[in-house]
Order: C-alpha cells, then sequence, then structure tokens
C-alpha cells in the first residue's frame, strides 16, 4: 500500500446558481494577460450545453483521455509513438476558434472620433491581431442556452437518451438546466502528463496538484490533446501551455483557492483525501462498468490504523492525516456516497468531486387533467391548455426521480459512465435528507414512510442531519479544510533557512516574455 | 580569393561553431522560458500541416543524410558502388528535397498572409525561414547540376568537415568547388551560427527521452520516506524541482 495525499474538491451542483464569480476570481489572478485571455481555468458551463471549448465531452472530436486496449490501458490521441510521429502537426489539437477568439472595444474611439453626424462607437477588437472583429463566439456564449438548437441539442451526453426524452428536455417550458463549474481535476491517471514528451508537466507528490514546468514546456501541445476535460490551456503568445494549479500558493499559506474563497452559492469544498497509489494502473484499466466504484475503492479511510500506519511510513505528515479525518470531500464522497467524478469513463481517475443536482429532478411531469386547477384560478388569470401539471407531490417517494425531468441516463453520462443505478442511488438519498428534514422541521408526513425512506438510502437520521448540516450551513472551516503545506521542512532539507531569508518569494526570475 | 575562400571555409565554420555551442548553452542555462518551439498551430491549423509536415519530414531526411554522408562516407561509397543503388539515393533525397522546399515556401506564405500569425512573427523567423529557404534552393540546384551529390560530398566534403572539426582545416579541395556549393556550405554554417537567435533551438531539445521515461511523472518537495526520520533532517539532499 503506497499511501498518498491528494487535494480534492468537491462540488454541490443544487447549490451553483451560475453567478460566474469563481471564475472571474480565477480570471483576475491568474490569466489576465497576453495570450492568456482566452483562457478560463476555472469555468462554469450551462449544461445541457456544448460547454468550453465547444463539445470538450466528445473525444472523437478532441481525442482526449485514455481508452481500453486489452488489459491495460493506452492514451487515445496522443503518447510515445503518436505523440513524437504528429509533434509536426497534431491533428487532434484544438485551435482557438473551438474556444473564442478574446475581444476587447476600441474605447478611445468614443473620446477622440472627430465631430460627425453619428454617435461614435467602441467596435470590438481582436486580442490577437489588433483588428476589428465580428465576434462569432465568447465565453459562456451558450450561458442559460438551455434546448437551443445550436447548444444543448448537440450536447455529447444526450447519448444513449431517447429521441422522445430528449425532445422532452427541450420543450419550452417543460426544460430544465443546471450549471457545472469546471477546473483541473487533478486526476491521479493525468493524461496531460503522460502525453508530455518534453516531461514538462508532473504531479506534485505532497499534495497531488498536477502542474506545468514552465522552463520545460516546448510547445509540444500534446497536453492540451490528450486532456479529455481540455483543462491545459496553450498559451500562444509565450509558446508554453498553462493550466489550474489549485492556487498553491495560497493553498500553501492556508488560504482556499480563490474560485472557491469567492463562491457565492458556497457549493465547494475542499480536503483531503488518502488513497493508494499502487491501484492507479489497476483501477484505470477496469471495466467501464466497474470504474467508479474501484476509484472510489482506491480512496483510503483515514480512521483506519493500517491506512495511517502506512501513511506515516510514507512521509505523510500527522497534520495531513488529521485534515484528512476532518475533510468534508471524504465524507461526501466515501461516508455518505453522494458524490461522483465527473466523467470517470475519460480513465483519468479525477480527483474533483460532483454532488449530482437534484432540483430539476424534483419537480416531474404528470399527465393529468388540470381542470380542477384551472377551477382555482382567478378568472383572468393565463389558462394553458395543455394537459401536464408539475408533480411535487412526495407521496410516491421515489416516483419522481424515476420519471424525472431530467432523464437520468443524462446524469449517468456524465457523473458515472452511463450508469443509471449509481445516479439514482445519489438522487433518493438526497430526496430522503429532504423528506427528512420537511418532517423534522415541518412535520406534515408519516413518521413510518419517513423513517422507511431513510432505511431504504441506508442513511441514519444522524447522517441525514449530518449531510443536511454540510450542505446548508456549513462554515467557512468546515467547508475548507487545507493541510499545513509543511514547506518549511522542504526547506530545512535543502538548505539553511536562515541563508536565504529575504530571497525566496514567488515569481518569475526570468521575464516570461515570447522566446526568438 | 583565397582571402574569401579562407573566410567561408575556415573563419566562419570556427565563429559559427563557437558562437552557436557558447549561445546555445548559455540560452538553455539561462532564458529557460524562451526556449520553445513556438508552434502557431493553436492559431491556425490547416495551413500548418501542409507546410510543417512536408518540410519537417524533408529536412530531417536530408539533415541525417548529410550527417550519414559526413560520419560514414565509406559506407555511403560502397553503396553508391552500384548505379541503380545510386540513382535510388539520389532520386529520394532528392524528393525530400523537395518536399522540403515546398513546406517551407508553404510556411512561409502561411506567416505573411495570415494576420494572426504575423502578430507572432518576429523578424527573426523571417530571416531563418528566408534563409532556409534559400538554402534547400541551392541544395537541390547542387543536386541537380553537379551529379552525384552524394559521392562527392562523401568524398570532398566530408573530409573537410572532418578536419575542421580535428582543428586542421584542409580547404583546399572545397575552394575549387563551384560557387553555388560554396554558397550552400556557406549559408549551412550561417545557419548554424543563428540557431542560438532564433527558434531553431528547438531541434535541440527534439524530446527522444520521452520514448523510455514512464507516462506518470511524480516529483516530491522532500523525500518522503526520509521527512520523519529527525536523524536525517540534517542531511543535506537537494530537492529534485529547486
Amino acid at each position: 500500500m503506497d499511501v498518498r495525499s491528494q487535494v480534492s474538491m468537491l462540488f454541490h451542483l443544487d447549490k451553483c446558481i451560475g453567478c460566474h464569480t469563481c471564475s472571474i476570481a480565477c480570471k483576475n489572478i491568474w490569466t489576465d494577460r497576453k495570450g492568456a485571455e482566452y483562457m478560463w481555468w476555472n469555468n462554469v458551463e450551462t449544461k445541457p450545453g456544448t460547454g468550453y471549448p465547444t463539445k470538450w465531452e466528445d473525444q472523437d472530436i478532441y481525442k482526449g483521455g485514455w481508452e481500453k486496449s486489452g488489459k491495460s490501458i493506452s492514451l487515445i490521441g496522443s503518447g510515445k509513438l503518436k505523440g513524437l510521429v504528429n509533434i509536426f502537426h497534431n491533428p487532434h489539437l484544438p485551435v482557438i476558434d473551438d474556444y473564442y477568439e478574446p475581444w476587447t472595444y476600441k474605447y478611445s474611439n468614443l473620446i477622440e472620433a472627430p465631430a460627425q453626424d453619428d454617435q461614435p462607437t467602441a467596435r470590438p477588437i481582436s486580442l490577437i491581431t489588433g483588428k476589428p472583429i465580428e465576434i462569432k463566439a465568447g465565453p459562456n456564449w451558450d450561458d442559460d442556452l438551455s434546448g437551443s438548437p445550436d447548444y444543448a441539442r448537440k450536447d455529447p451526453n444526450l447519448e444513449n437518451l431517447s429521441p422522445a426524452e430528449q425532445e422532452a428536455m427541450f420543450q419550452l417550458e417543460k426544460m430544465a438546466f443546471f450549471y457545472l463549474p469546471r477546473i483541473c481535476n487533478h486526476c491521479l491517471n493525468p493524461a496531460c502528463v503522460a502525453s508530455c514528451p518534453s516531461g514538462a508537466i508532473y504531479k506534485r507528490g505532497e499534495d497531488g496538484i498536477v502542474l506545468i514546468n514552465q522552463k520545460v514546456c516546448r510547445a509540444w501541445r500534446m497536453c492540451v490533446t490528450a486532456c479529455p476535460y481540455k483543462k491545459s490551456y496553450y498559451n500562444w503568445s509565450t509558446g508554453k501551455s498553462e493550466k489550474c494549479i489549485l492556487c498553491y500558493p495560497r493553498i500553501e499559506s492556508g488560504i482556499a483557492p480563490a474560485c472557491m474563497h469567492s463562491c457565492v452559492g458556497r457549493i465547494r469544498y475542499l480536503g483531503v483525501m488518502l488513497y493508494d497509489a499502487d491501484r492507479i494502473n489497476e483501477v484505470a484499466s477496469a471495466d467501464v462498468n466497474n470504474l467508479v466504484n474501484s476509484q472510489l475503492s482506491m480512496i483510503l479511510d483515514p480512521f483506519d490504523e493500517d491506512v495511517i500506519a502506512s501513511a506515516k511510513e510514507n512521509g505523510v505528515a500527522d497534520s495531513t492525516i488529521k485534515a484528512a479525518q476532518d475533510s468534508p470531500v471524504y465524507k461526501f464522497v466515501k461516508e455518505w456516497g453522494i458524490a461522483l467524478p465527473l466523467h470517470p469513463e475519460f480513465r483519468t481517475l479525477p480527483m474533483l468531486f460532483y454532488v449530482p443536482p437534484l432540483l430539476p429532478v424534483m419537480a416531474s411531469l404528470s399527465e393529468q387533467k388540470n381542470k380542477e386547477q384551472l377551477d382555482k384560478l382567478d378568472p383572468i388569470a393565463k389558462k394553458w391548455d395543455d394537459d401536464w401539471l408539475y408533480d411535487t407531490s412526495t407521496e410516491e417517494l421515489w416516483g419522481t426521480i424515476d420519471d424525472a425531468r431530467f432523464p437520468l441516463q443524462y446524469m449517468a453520462n456524465m457523473f458515472s459512465a452511463g450508469d443509471t443505478c449509481k445516479v439514482k442511488d445519489i438522487m433518493k438519498k438526497l430526496m430522503a435528507v429532504r423528506i427528512h428534514r420537511r418532517d423534522k422541521t415541518v412535520g406534515d408526513l408519516d413518521k413510518e414512510n419517513v423513517k422507511k425512506t431513510l432505511k431504504d438510502v441506508n442513511l441514519s437520521a444522524d447522517s441525514a442531519d449530518d449531510i443536511y448540516y454540510l450542505t446548508s450551513l456549513a462554515k467557512f472551516d468546515d467547508r475548507f479544510v487545507i493541510p499545513p503545506a509543511h514547506r518549511e521542512q522542504a526547506i530545512e532539507m535543502v538548505e539553511n533557512t536562515g541563508d536565504v531569508k529575504g530571497s525566496s518569494g514567488f515569481g518569475f526570475i526570468e521575464k516570461p516574455a515570447r522566446g526568438i | 580569393m583565397d582571402l574569401l575562400n579562407n573566410f567561408l571555409f575556415i573563419a566562419l565554420p570556427y565563429i559559427a561553431l563557437t558562437v552557436f555551442l557558447i549561445g546555445t548553452i548559455y540560452r538553455y542555462k539561462g532564458t529557460k522560458f524562451k526556449f520553445s518551439s513556438l508552434s502557431s498551430q493553436f492559431l491556425e491549423g490547416k495551413k500548418l500541416f501542409w507546410g510543417s509536415v512536408p518540410f519537417h519530414y524533408g529536412i530531417m531526411v536530408l539533415f541525417f543524410g548529410h550527417l550519414t554522408a559526413f560520419l560514414l562516407p565509406d559506407v555511403i561509397l560502397s553503396w553508391n558502388s552500384s548505379p541503380l543503388r545510386l540513382m535510388i539515393l539520389e532520386v529520394s533525397a532528392f524528393i525530400f528535397g523537395i518536399s522540403a522546399l515546398v513546406g517551407m515556401f508553404s510556411l512561409l506564405i502561411r506567416r505573411k498572409t495570415n494576420p494572426r500569425i504575423e502578430i507572432i512573427t518576429s523578424k527573426m523567423d523571417l530571416l531563418i525561414e528566408l534563409m532556409l529557404l534559400i538554402q534547400i534552393f541551392f541544395g537541390l540546384w547542387v543536386a541537380y547540376e553537379y551529379r552525384w551529390g552524394s559521392s562527392w560530398f562523401a568524398s570532398v566534403m566530408s573530409p573537410y568537415l572532418t578536419s575542421i572539426f580535428t582543428l586542421n582545416p584542409q580547404i583546399d579541395a572545397v575552394s575549387r568547388m563551384p560557387w553555388v556549393i560554396k554558397i550552400h556550405v556557406s549559408l549551412a554554417f550561417t545557419i548554424v551560427l543563428l540557431i542560438p537567435f532564433t527558434r531553431l533551438v528547438h531541434l535541440l531539445v527534439f524530446p527522444l527521452s520521452y520514448l523510455w521515461r514512464p507516462y506518470q511523472k511524480v516529483i516530491w518537495n522532500w523525500n518522503r520516506k526520509k521527512i520523519r526520520d529527525p536523524k536525517t533532517l540534517l542531511n543535506v539532499t537537494r530537492s529534485k524541482n529547486n
């Protein structure tokens, strides 16, 4: 057992309001530079939708991630042979138009334009060429555009959904959507690391953050292809690839990453998880039906004596083990089992987890005569001719989940490699917590039924309350359990700390300018 | 004339090789951030294919062809002893030359016509691409006009180059070469001289080591086995990424 620790993040999608504050916080700190304007290390997508870059989930186009070959796995669009053969022209590299061409406006024209009959305008100017452009796409171009033929209907996750289901998803007034915030997944089996011909990308042993060494990157640009989440970006100006660094300078000093710290909906949780690195290969090559279970099984119980002993032997600090025991992510993922990784079928073993959204599911549709409803309405109220109503009843406890307004298959395609049972289990648990809380706060439900509901999903009343607490009431310190980085120990092994006083710092000694 | 020959075949090679050696080492050690192939495929991908691929594969074959003729002249000469094999060698080399020429030409066109690519084009990019284009053109001229290049390269150029590298320059034979060949040789050394000042440095870091490294790479800031042992705390070992 090779116990390592991984800083992991969890997104509670039911709470995401799609405000993009995280994206802005990240952009202001990290990607507000030439060549990086188009990059969104953190972005929030409307689902169903095509996302950023357009249709990133469709690996028939982008050839990212790993595929099973025999008993092992191999990179789909890169790797040793393909990478070196295609090094002069990578056939699977997205170009900037797959993201969008960044632009600004020529504001000076508003002031400097000569007197004329028409009002001066600020024309859009490309941030690449500096010339006027027609804006064809931009960040979050399809924001809130669920149901639209150009975006939502081209969502790769609609695969395996019957045409009827798809149609139902996109009818006006029956339509539903949710938001998906995405950053680098800091995978355990990262395809970007494996694809880098120069070996510039690496995973930090201590906390599992995946980084690109800017001094070793040579713009062979294989990582952009290899990352199935398209979270490695090529800076066209400096000729170096860049990616989310999980705000490691902030984490090292005990501050939450910018995207998480700024999250308005408080949907994000950060904590340490211990895992068994010996099993990475085996788990990544598991059968597709077994992928999620194997990945979850390699995350170790931080209270287990054996695990603690091997962790110590491996140099994991006591404070990190303590952080793993208090980790909110561990609770969601392992203890309660209500979170799943995004697209596990890419086989990179992503270490960010998502609690799938229950909300669009809650109100399902039921075909019924709405005469009764109509009778209740005011005579001047708008009358609808439809024969369907939103069903928010709790009498049929699990009924609404099966005929969800949002087909379970869609969620399953995103979070469990197509396995609807997994998603359904989680939906049931989330629903059970709500029923339990309704019983506690409103008390209008049949007590026996409520108990049966919790028993059905194997939750005790206490853990249901815990889930409720961590979901709705948790304070900053509950949501962010950041392990001390212990850089001081690392430095002591290298040199006498007195010698480097005043000389250490962070930033480029060499100006990050484009080469010749 | 002697003065010119001495300059072109003695002074220039030594200046070029010295500048190349010191320049690339300095650049590799001192300005690592700027050490990049500066790929522009992200801004324009389709036209790049028709330039980059024929150029790179063409020039690579030609480079290793020249290298083989320089290092193993006897092998080339005995290969060329049969006219059929000579023709195979010469024709295939010429085809790769054409491929490099067409590739370089379309790269230059792309560089000048695409506004996005023009933005990231430096003066050195244009200079080196023009020089390469001229160099390939002269190479093809030489191959066509002064047959058979592979044979006389092995018997004339190889001893000359060896004499350069053994610090005992013998230029009698090269000095009597036609001027087209002289230009081709001098341009070659000029390009070598310019390597540290251009993006051509990327050819020195072709990532061959990728073939034998394991796919995954994990770097530890400290030695994790030793970190918990108080005895080893004073043991000075450098961390791997500092």
